[in-house]
């Protein structure tokens, strides 16, 4: 089954972090990354830009455009990583891995798969 | 890295909303400034055993507001009765308020505070200050440092600028959209001031101070998650972005200026470029073109260009020529001045650069460019003499220093 692991957090905070800080959670991140990817379980990864390059269309009689992100939610989307996982508990130990000292991980089987042309 | 490592970040981040709220329950800057302290205290003690509140914005604002009620109370029992003007809502409870926090109530509260740094009679500099010590929550060493003055200087410095903060009368109803237009424009300089005062140090040794744009880019990012559809502060975020991204390659080795045309564009940071590019494009749609915009929009255009020579000098020239229209000012035309000699040649700029020799008598960058173009046309006294001037007018060693690199040149 693939999982689509989704990276919430306040992106104030994400600000607010040195760059330090910031090379240190992503050299955690990088490293559970490289560990799938050797174990041929990595799919697509990908870092969104912050939520106000994000634009919203929004269905109505004319669809609508929306300045700004989907949801007015306190911890802001942030990226995702695509994984291949023989259950729901691996799928939650890679999560573990991931996770930082806040924020939040959201865990989602995916219902189908399309590989894409592999984007560079 | 501490076991609590996280909570420093945490605490900066929640800091804006948490300061403008507590400002707007008790109406004194120095109490809402005292009861986020006690608040953050507390969380130092309380979030490492319980780890982070899911909302700690609201949690400090929570707690902060109830210990200054408790001191309030207590001051009170020796004064006199606690005024109910001065502790309004008293009977609130978290969940009501953490309620109200997810209201729009609060986008007011944060530009109210970041308004409230901007008192028009204060100096920039000062607002500027005031504003990092206030919003960003920068410690005075930290600011006096980025100011190259002294910590006691600075601190009096803030102090004064606290005093007449105070003494203004901020109003604290919910603004109407004309007020607000005109606090969002008052905050967009604000934090546009801050920025340029990192990017180009207006005096001592440093030339550039990264953490100063670092923080202008973060306000205007917290600015915008608040108010989404303003295009004037995206194209705020977008310019400051943009110009950010050259920071690595403006300063050579030694400490010397790279022009634009001279820079490793391999030093540029793309990701900062990316963002900046899809504000200005964002921006765009509303078809209301501001000055941020046009001035996003001209950095753009240097962004796209993979190389110098593939700048397309024309498109620059159309956007000046309409911000001089918008926000006509000897310096706008200075700057479009350089766009027309790439277009149409040094004579053409020259031109331009005439009717500017009065208002700019006493501007760096005037000379410098003067000098340049009439180096360009092979005028060599003339060019040394303006040079000379602009030596003389520098307010960093890194400017004299690029302007004697220029005379050197001409003397071979």
């Amino acid at each position: 089954m693939f999982y689509c692991i989704l990276c919430y957090n306040l992106e104030s905070e994400i600000d607010a972090w040195t760059r330090e800080k910031e090379a240190a959670i992503m050299a955690k991140c990088d490293a559970v990354a490289h560990e799938l990817a050797a174990q041929g379980r990595l799919g697509p990864v990908g870092r969104l830009m912050p939520t106000t390059t994000a634009m919203t269309v929004r269905a109505s009689r004319e669809p609508l455009v929306l300045d700004g992100p989907f949801a007015e939610t306190k911890e802001q989307l942030l990226g995702f990583y695509l994984v291949d996982c023989k259950s729901l508990v691996d799928a939650l130990q890679v999560a573990r891995n991931l996770v930082g000292d806040t924020g939040a991980l959201e865990v989602r089987p995916l219902a189908t798969f399309y590989p894409g042309i592999g984007l560079q | 890295m501490t076991e609590v490592a996280w909570i420093g970040p945490a605490l900066a981040a929640a800091r804006p909303q948490a300061v403008a709220a507590l400002l707007r329950y008790f109406r004194d800057l120095d109490v809402a400034e005292e009861a986020f302290q006690e608040a953050s205290l507390r969380a130092l003690k309380s979030w490492p055993v319980n780890g982070p509140p899911r909302d700690p914005a609201a949690w400090l604002i929570f707690v902060g507001r109830n210990s200054a009620l408790d001191e309030l109370r207590r001051r009170n029992k020796h004064d006199s009765l606690p005024d109910d003007d001065v502790i309004p809502d008293a009977e609130n409870n978290e969940a009501a308020l953490v309620e109200r926090l997810d209201s729009s109530a609060y986008q007011d509260d944060v530009l109210r505070l970041l308004f409230v740094c901007c008192q028009p009679d204060l100096p920039a500099t000062q607002q500027i200050a005031v504003a990092l010590r206030i919003v960003s929550g920068l410690s005075v060493q930290e600011i006096a440092r980025a100011f190259l003055v002294s910590e006691a200087a600075m601190a009096q410095r803030i102090t004064r600028a606290k005093r007449a903060m105070q003494e203004s009368a901020v109003a604290f109803e919910t603004p109407g959209p004309v007020e607000r237009a005109e606090r969002l424009n008052t905050v967009a300089a604000m934090i546009y001031l801050l920025f340029n005062e990192g990017y180009s140090a207006s005096g001592g040794e440093a030339h550039v101070r990264v953490p100063l744009c670092e923080e202008a880019i973060r306000l205007a990012r917290l600015l915008l998650r608040l108010f989404p559809s303003e295009s004037e502060i995206m194209g705020l975020a977008a310019l400051m972005l943009l110009q950010h991204a050259r920071a690595a390659a403006r300063l050579d080795a030694t400490g010397n200026i790279v022009l634009l045309d001279d820079q490793d564009r391999h030093l540029w940071n793309h990701a900062l470029i990316a963002e900046g590019l899809v504000l200005v494009e964002k921006a765009q749609r509303v078809g209301i073109p501001g000055t941020y915009q046009l001035q996003a929009a001209i950095a753009a255009v240097h962004a796209r260009a993979a190389r110098p020579q593939d700048t397309d000098w024309g498109q620059i020239d159309q956007i000046y020529a309409v911000l001089e229209v918008l926000q006509p000012s000897p310096v706008v035309t200075l700057n479009r001045a350089v766009a027309v000699s790439k277009v149409r040649g040094p004579a053409a700029a020259l031109q331009l650069l005439e009717p500017l020799a009065r208002p700019l008598a006493g501007y760096f960058h005037y000379f410098g460019v003067k000098g340049a173009l009439l180096k360009e046309l092979g005028r060599a006294d003339e060019a040394r003499v303006a040079f000379n001037q602009a030596i003389a007018l520098a307010r960093t060693a890194a400017e004299a220093a690029h302007i004697r690199m220029n005379l050197d040149r001409l003397d071979k």
